[in-house]
């Protein structure tokens, strides 16, 4: 007790160390919505990633006695037509789903960055590049996916495996169609930061450009490149299903998400259970990064923070 | 305006070859061969003739000149043809794009299911605007208030929880346990009195809202943001302090407002005809979408090609839209 001034004149004199991501946490736990939508998403993978730990049932094996089932201990979800556990689909679904997720939109962070800086950072790129973007923006998205998909489908199963082909071409899909916007966030915030005094410095003391980007730029353009990643992660979660709901997706004894939403279609009026439970794990975790983006874009926005 | 708009309109030319380019090679550098399906009893030399009775007999720069000549001359040409009535040059032996299952002009196809798709595009975005300006004028002008958190909340929902769930749930809801709407459209359906026209109403009703719930999430969250930002400026608290009615100052926000969002409905009717794939197979309406999709599963490149391309003139047209209200409605936009 007696220590407490002591404490305090301490503190006066030496102010705790406020970094940017400290400012940033601080503010991002004041958004109720983005602190709820991480805990949910947080949760979901982990439930997806330890789940199968737990609910041991393999997704594919198939019991036709327990056919179409309602909800039971056994069976938290319910069976599909072939007596396949509902539950352990989901959560094997999950993981395809997820992990499509986050690898495209790593991918399309790396495209989008890379295009971004560069047509940002050298003036005789910004034309060529920017004019590449503008055309990727105006394809029409949904066709060509589907387009590409069944063309190259057949061959890429039989170059890596039906799995990993699969895979790798509706990641690569997804990535390759999807970085325009953080290309031309980044593209406008290069292009600001290079007029920024500790720009000019580094560059009138002759610092190499590969130098300037990688220590002087990309640092600073790394917060709109996290609001990019939360909502690539969910954009790239939607077009996984939306491929696989129209049936180009992944097969189905290799099913995401969509693709069980797809299979339970037909079975609506029997087990709407097939339905139900996908579907929400789909709006579920979009929902809940959706919020994460929207609280982080709140919380790296310095005119905000603070506030 | 003018200069703006040809300026705009000389943009869009070069675009759209090169997406056709692009469509073009896509489908024809696929590793997939047209004749693959087929049994394994037909000899090479037979195989060969039918992919020259397919067109593929050429090479790739010659079959790609002839396309874009079938579709950007001969099409053209035909729907001439037949709005006046006329004959112009040999139009018996002109080349069309055919497609490869059903061995008709794909434009004849197309022509066919194109009704159904805007109805169903058209009336969706309609309804968006309808239910998304009111709530992004009320969040924004009650902002932080429960309405505004509410509606803050559903939008969120709106655009996070995928067209085809919705629908699917819809389907749950209003076909399978009530028993109010049917499930799958009836396009053979002809509206002659009341009661047909009822049953229209009835079956266009799911696949409308789920589009239209979709985009008006969308949109009252930019109708707020844009809301917000009028109501701040300095023109709203001028028009306050000389004592103008709250409902005139408000119709000057909203005017102002609406320049914005105008332009996000104009770039967004795109992504709703995306959206109109999707939910076409879901309510099995037999618009374009379903073409493509069947397309799609019947490897019928033709008529992918061109449809695809369609979709792509459709971006290219909207944006071109969009620039245009922009630059007609803000001046400032124009002399950039």
């Amino acid at each position: 007790m007696s220590s407490a001034p002591a404490d305090v004149a301490v503190n006066e004199q030496m102010p705790v160390h406020r970094s940017m991501w400290r400012d940033v946490w601080l503010q991002f736990r004041t958004h109720k919505g983005a602190l709820v939508g991480t805990g949910v998403f947080l949760s979901i993978v982990l439930l997806v990633l330890v789940g199968p730990y737990f609910h041991t049932i393999d997704p594919q094996y198939l019991n036709i006695l327990d056919k179409n089932q309602g909800p039971s201990w056994k069976h938290p979800m319910g069976t599909d037509n072939l007596g396949r556990d509902t539950f352990a689909q989901v959560l094997a679904g999950g993981r395809v789903s997820l992990a499509v997720g986050v690898t495209a939109m790593l991918l399309s962070l790396v495209v989008g960055t890379l295009v971004g800086v560069l047509a940002g950072f050298f003036k005789r790129l910004d034309g060529p590049l920017m004019r590449l973007t503008d055309l990727f923006l105006a394809l029409p998205l949904l066709p060509l996916l589907l387009v590409i998909i069944m063309l190259f489908r057949d061959t890429l199963r039989t170059m890596f495996g039906p799995e990993t082909g699969i895979f790798l071409l509706i990641v690569f899909v997804i990535g390759i169609t999807s970085w325009m916007q953080t290309a031309r966030i980044v593209r406008g915030d290069v292009l600001a930061l290079k007029e920024r005094e500790f720009v000019i410095a580094a560059q009138s003391i002759g610092t190499p450009a590969r130098r300037i980007i990688t220590r002087h730029i990309f640092p600073n353009v790394l917060s709109p490149i996290m609001v990019s990643a939360t909502l690539g992660i969910a954009n790239a979660i939607i077009t996984e299903s939306a491929l696989s709901f129209l049936g180009l997706g992944f097969p189905s004894d290799f099913p995401t998400w969509g693709r069980l939403l797809y299979d339970g279609a037909n079975f609506m009026t029997l087990t709407p259970a097939r339905v139900i439970w996908p579907g929400l794990a789909i709006s579920l975790t979009v929902l809940s990064v959706n919020y994460m983006g929207d609280g982080l874009r709140d919380a790296l926005d310095p005119r905000i923070r603070g506030r | 305006m003018l200069h703006y708009t040809l300026r705009r309109l000389l943009f869009a030319i070069p675009t759209l070859l090169v997406i056709s380019f692009l469509i073009f090679a896509i489908l024809d550098l696929a590793p997939n061969d047209p004749t693959g399906n087929l049994p394994m009893t037909i000899t090479p030399e037979v195989r060969e003739k039918i992919r020259i009775s397919l067109g593929l007999g050429e090479p790739f720069p010659i079959r790609y000149m002839k396309w874009l000549q079938q579709f950007f001359v001969n099409e053209p040409l035909n729907i001439i043809e037949q709005t006046f009535g006329v004959t112009i040059g040999d139009s018996e032996n002109r080349l069309r794009v055919t497609s490869w299952a059903t061995r008709s002009p794909v434009v004849d196809l197309i022509v066919e299911r194109t009704p159904q798709t805007l109805w169903v595009v058209g009336m969706s975005t309609l309804l968006g605007i309808l239910i998304a300006v009111p709530i992004g004028v009320i969040s924004a002008y009650r902002q932080y208030s429960i309405f505004d958190q509410i509606g803050t909340f559903i939008s969120m929902i709106g655009f996070s929880v995928p067209t085809f769930f919705t629908g699917l749930v819809l389907i749950v809801i209003f076909s399978v346990t009530l028993g109010w709407l049917p499930s799958i459209y009836d396009t053979t359906h002809r509206v002659t009195d009341l009661p047909s026209f009822w049953f229209q109403v009835k079956q266009m009703l799911m696949p409308v809202m789920v589009l239209a719930l979709f985009n008006a999430a969308q949109l009252s969250r930019f109708m707020r943001a844009a809301m917000l930002d009028n109501l701040s400026q300095d023109y709203v608290r001028t028009a306050r302090a000389k004592g103008m009615k709250e409902s005139r100052v408000l119709l000057h926000v909203l005017r102002n407002s609406l320049i914005p969002v105008v332009t996000v409905i104009a770039l967004g009717i795109p992504q709703i005809f995306g959206g109109a794939i999707i939910t076409e197979q879901i309510f099995r309406v037999n618009g374009l979408g379903q073409l493509l999709i069947v397309g799609i599963q019947g490897a019928d490149i033709p008529l992918v090609q061109t449809l695809t391309f369609i979709f792509a003139v459709l971006i290219v047209l909207f944006n071109l839209i969009a620039d245009i209200i922009y630059g007609m409605l803000d001046p400032r936009i124009r002399y950039e």
